[in-house]
């Protein structure tokens, strides 16, 4: 078969959706792809365009794998800009005259930013809001100003639709202050209704920004200095402002297909049919530029979904358009909004119910048939935890009193549903309710890392992973199929569930746990989670008692079990902050115990190649320089990172390495499902990288904002933001809460990110237990934290201190003085590393172990 | 415990007390050059098993987490994880992992007698 090529004309998200599908699909290379993007840089996430202010550089915008852009079957050309297309010869005209031919031409052109004619709109002063380019130009321009200003700038955003909220959003986040002015009589006029739309103006001004609805902008006017001044408006009155920012929506850019002489929609577009072609069978056109059951979409769902139908057609499959789903559910300026389905209730008969609390900046409608059984569509503002289930029932009837459902948590009780196969579930890969049911029924999927896999439902941005695990729940229960959360055969109970009975029946040995709630002797998968749960709770050594035996591999012996069996030792640098002798007596130890050193990337320093007999003699020369265990080997806390902070720091705003040390110590030796990592930043320039860790710290002029469920590793999560601008003792106390709720509930070996996506409710419903304490549970896992602080010992001094416990570390038990003579060692760069098999066999130069005396 | 007498042979060591062991938690011995890994159970029992680890060529069996599988009692590997019987140390569990080169996957198990609160190891009773 000869390969046909393709040629995108766009590098937005929807040219990468099409390509990534294809090149996933077309195992054959079958067609190779050639994508022209106007812009400098491969295509990247617009949606988050707004977190570019929180980004260091915009690769973190960075779409899918990058690999995609170095496979063989596909190139892509950046800065460059398609100036025409003649569909007889099958060429696409670029910049400067080249041609490039095509089998098939796909037109992902998206839309640009439109602005009304305005006098002055071409001001210096006055930006777009659509590329990554005008936000950084954005960006620069306060940063400008604020500095030749010396004052806060004054910032003004016309239109007051999602993008002109998230522009608002912007300015704020770079220290401006804003006004957002709004040509209709509400925020947001497409998505939500008027009562929406007060709560939603109340909501946002409490966040400092201003208002104003039904105002038009006649004229932008030039200050003294020639730059942008000040805003009249047509009722007459007049605002200073030292930037402006267009937000009045967007129009297709459908020129190319206009000179190509294809059709176009009343509203532009070039209109495509079902299957996402053209009057033309060589041209397709998907995403914003395609006009399709007669509109422009402009979200990225209906986008993805045109791309994926067209690889489907070019691979000779039979997928069409199944209709867009608007719904849109967002965060704005920390305000949750979301509309679903028919929000204005215009179909005929419906019935609106609403539920507002003004006080607390609630708003939500459900609206349903004439009946008040079926479930049309919603609006809910300020709280929208409701939507991931209510999206997918639309059309379908909510079972038991639907005032359930906007009412309180807890007023009423709510119905159980059952969602009907054709019913969404994963917006972002467009995966149903049906799916997810074969997935499990006929695919043998029994758990939620299969049903990930084989559906791609909850892979993108993972907000429906909580209803995924529902709906798999459901069909194994039907199927009899018994989902079993039992940690292992000896018992029947899930960790949480371990954690509560351990907790309640206040016992504190294996035996007594397995006696109580298990059968037989226990493995390797539970006595380490028994162990952790014990030392959690009640936090004594996890070498007393008969605990010794529970503990894993690394935890027995306080050490990190290296391939060799011998150990690496990592004594706590709090926030990686080290006195000179300290840094010395380390230098010291490895080189009388000859131990490989190597700088973490915890901010500490890792000694390898300690035999179990070494280990005592080198904790106490540690401990008693004042250093102590730096729990690298435990289930439990790490590390807190942090950058060096305003103490140095020319841009630090906050002490970040105090509250590195400070969150340190207070954590040190905490045990947890998985490890914790934690990081500090002294500013927003995270140089931390705390976003990549269980808990992320970030300095504000204000005080901190948390972020929480970050994870490096081999699925790398940002955390998300839980509080903002919060005093010190608010962030112990959130960060005290979160870790506890987090020991108390998640899985074994879960990890924060998948153990919060996966929560009921997600962040939104760990923030109202944790920050608002929704369940009173507050008071308890303040005290259980504070009995964990009060509680703590120095691990490695207490094993010094009792010789029961260290008869433990003997090479042998008939021969204590003898190291382990298998151990064979070569010279690396100066240092020694176990010798490989080859090594051993070939005749290199070996290494024994060193012969250092074992006890001091 | 396999009921050998004491002076059965002449390759029988006196490895330590009985005492010396803690329940649930090996040791390593030296026995003739061999390194063996020795376990007390929680009912008394005494279980002996080569210390070289198959999967991963350390010599680390003693540090292993015993558990039971069913009635058998076991040990887990401390570095991947196997599980190997302490009855006839068949592995029971692979990890999806082969042992290393020249290695059989599962243990050598060595006969234990306990005589007058001593643990003794003979070697030549290997199976």
């Amino acid at each position: 078969m000869t390969t046909e090529h393709i040629v995108v004309v766009g590098g937005g998200m929807v040219a990468h959706r099409f390509t990534e599908a294809l090149r996933a699909r077309d195992t054959a290379g079958r067609y190779s792809v050639e994508v022209l993007a106007e812009e400098p840089r491969a295509p990247y996430d617009r949606v988050a365009l707004t977190s570019y202010f929180q980004l260091k550089s915009p690769d973190e915008l960075q779409l899918g794998d990058p690999a995609l852009w170095h496979d063989p079957l596909v190139t892509l050309h950046r800065d460059t800009r398609a100036t025409g297309v003649d569909r007889d010869r099958r060429i696409v005209r670029v910049d400067g005259g080249r041609e490039v031919a095509y089998d098939h031409l796909v037109l992902a052109t998206g839309s640009y930013a439109w602005a009304p004619p305005t006098p002055g709109a071409d001001l210096p002063g006055v930006f777009m809001y659509r590329t990554v380019d005008d936000v950084a130009a954005l960006r620069g321009w306060v940063e400008e100003r604020r500095a030749a200003l010396g004052r806060p700038v004054r910032g003004a955003v016309i239109g007051g639709g999602l993008l002109g909220l998230e522009a608002a959003g912007a300015l704020q986040s770079l220290g401006a202050v804003s006004t957002v002015i709004q040509f209709a009589d509400r925020l947001m006029n497409l998505q939500v209704d008027e009562g929406g739309g007060e709560a939603l103006k109340r909501l946002i001004e409490r966040m400092g920004v201003t208002v104003r609805c039904n105002t038009a902008t006649q004229e932008i006017r030039a200050g003294k200095d020639g730059h942008v001044g000040s805003l009249l408006f047509a009722d007459g009155g007049e605002q200073l402002v030292d930037v402006v920012v267009f937000a009045t929506g967007v129009r297709p850019r459908d020129e190319l297909g206009a000179t190509a002489g294809l059709e176009i929609g009343a509203r532009g577009g070039v209109v495509v049919d079902d299957t996402c072609l053209t009057a033309d069978p060589a041209v397709s056109a998907i995403g914003e530029v395609a006009c399709i059951q007669g509109a422009c979409l402009g979200l990225i769902a209906p986008g993805n979904t045109m791309a994926e139908i067209a690889v489907d057609r070019l691979l000779g499959g039979s997928s069409t358009f199944p209709g867009a789903d608007m719904a849109t559910k967002l965060k704005l300026l920390g305000v949750d909004v979301a509309s679903f389905g028919d929000a204005f209730a215009t179909t005929p008969g419906a019935l609106e119910m609403v539920y507002a609390d003004p006080v607390n900046g609630v708003y939500k409608k459900l609206v349903l048939t004439d009946d008040a059984t079926t479930l049309l569509g919603g609006v809910l503002v300020g709280d929208a935890s409701a939507y991931a289930s209510l999206r997918p029932m639309v059309g379908a009837a909510l079972p038991g009193d639907p005032a359930a459902w906007i009412l309180p948590e807890g007023s009423v009780e709510k119905g159980e549903i059952e969602l009907p196969d054709s019913a969404g579930v994963c917006s972002c890969n467009n995966v149903s309710a049906g799916a997810i049911r074969d997935a499990v029924n006929h695919d043998g999927c029994h758990d939620l890392g299969a049903v990930k896999a084989c559906t791609k439902a909850g892979t993108s941005c993972g907000s429906c992973l909580p209803l995924v695990k529902k709906i798999m729940g459901t069909e194994l229960e039907k199927s009899g199929i018994e989902v079993s959360n039992a940690l292992c055969e000896h018992f029947a109970l899930s960790r949480t569930q371990l954690f509560n009975a351990i907790k309640v029946a206040e016992v504190t040995t294996f035996s007594e746990v397995i006696e109580r709630f298990g059968t037989g002797r226990g493995c390797d998968i539970c006595k380490p989670t028994v162990g952790s749960i014990l030392a959690s709770l009640y936090n004594a050594h996890v070498l007393g008692d008969d605990r010794a035996a529970l503990q894993d591999t690394n935890d027995r012996v306080m050490a990190n079990m290296q391939k060799d069996g011998t150990y690496s030792v990592v004594p706590r640098v709090p926030g990686g902050e080290i006195l000179p002798e300290h840094l010395i007596l380390i230098g010291q130890i490895a080189q009388d115990y000859g131990l490989y050193t190597k700088i973490t990337g915890g901010q500490r320093i890792d000694l390898f190649g300690a035999r179990l007999e070494q280990l005592p003699s080198i904790w106490k020369r540690l401990v008693d320089a004042g250093m102590e265990s730096g729990h690298a080997y435990g289930k439990s806390l790490r590390t807190v990172k942090s950058c060096v902070g305003s103490t140095w720091c020319r841009y630090g705003v906050q002490d970040s390495v105090g509250m590195a040390i400070a969150l340190e110590l207070r954590y040190r030796g905490l045990r947890s499902p998985h490890k914790l990592k934690l990081g500090v930043s002294g500013c927003a320039r995270e140089c931390a990288e705390a976003r990549g860790k269980d808990v992320g710290v970030i300095a504000t002029d204000k005080g901190w904002n948390v972020y929480v469920g970050g994870n490096g590793g081999f699925t790398p999560v940002h955390a998300q933001l839980l509080v903002e601008d919060v005093p010190d003792d608010q962030v112990f106390q959130v960060i005290d809460r979160y870790l506890m709720y987090y020991i108390r509930t998640a899985d074994r070996l879960q990890r924060t990110a998948p153990w919060q996506q996966e929560h009921e409710g997600g962040l939104d419903r760990i923030r109202e237990i944790v920050v608002e304490d929704s369940l009173g549970l507050g008071a308890e896992l303040d005290a259980h934290m504070a009995r964990h602080i009060d509680s703590y010992e120095d691990e490695w001094k207490a094993v010094l201190n009792d010789p029961v416990r260290l008869q433990q570390f003997t090479s042998f038990v008939n021969a204590p003085d003898q190291a382990d003579p298998t151990l064979a060692y070569v010279e690396q760069r100066g240092q020694r590393r176990p010798a490989t098999p080859e090594e051993r066999a070939g005749g290199a130069v070996l290494i024994a172990p060193s012969t250092l005396e074992v006890r001091s | 415990m396999t009921a050998v007498p004491a002076t059965a042979s002449s390759t029988a060591t006196v490895v330590c007390a009985y005492d010396r062991l803690t329940p649930e938690l090996g040791v390593a011995a030296l026995v003739g050059g061999e390194q063996v890994a020795i376990f007390r159970l929680a009912d008394g029992s005494v279980h002996a098993v080569q210390n070289l680890d198959p999967f991963s060529g350390a010599s680390v069996m003693s540090r292993g987490i015993t558990g039971s599988r069913g009635d058998v009692p076991t040990i887990a590997s401390p570095i991947y994880k196997q599980v190997f019987s302490l009855l006839d140390g068949t592995c029971l569990v692979t990890m999806d992992k082969s042992p290393k080169d020249g290695q059989a996957p599962d243990l050598v198990v060595y006969p234990v007698t306990l005589d007058n609160g001593q643990v003794i190891i003979d070697l030549a009773g290997s199976e």
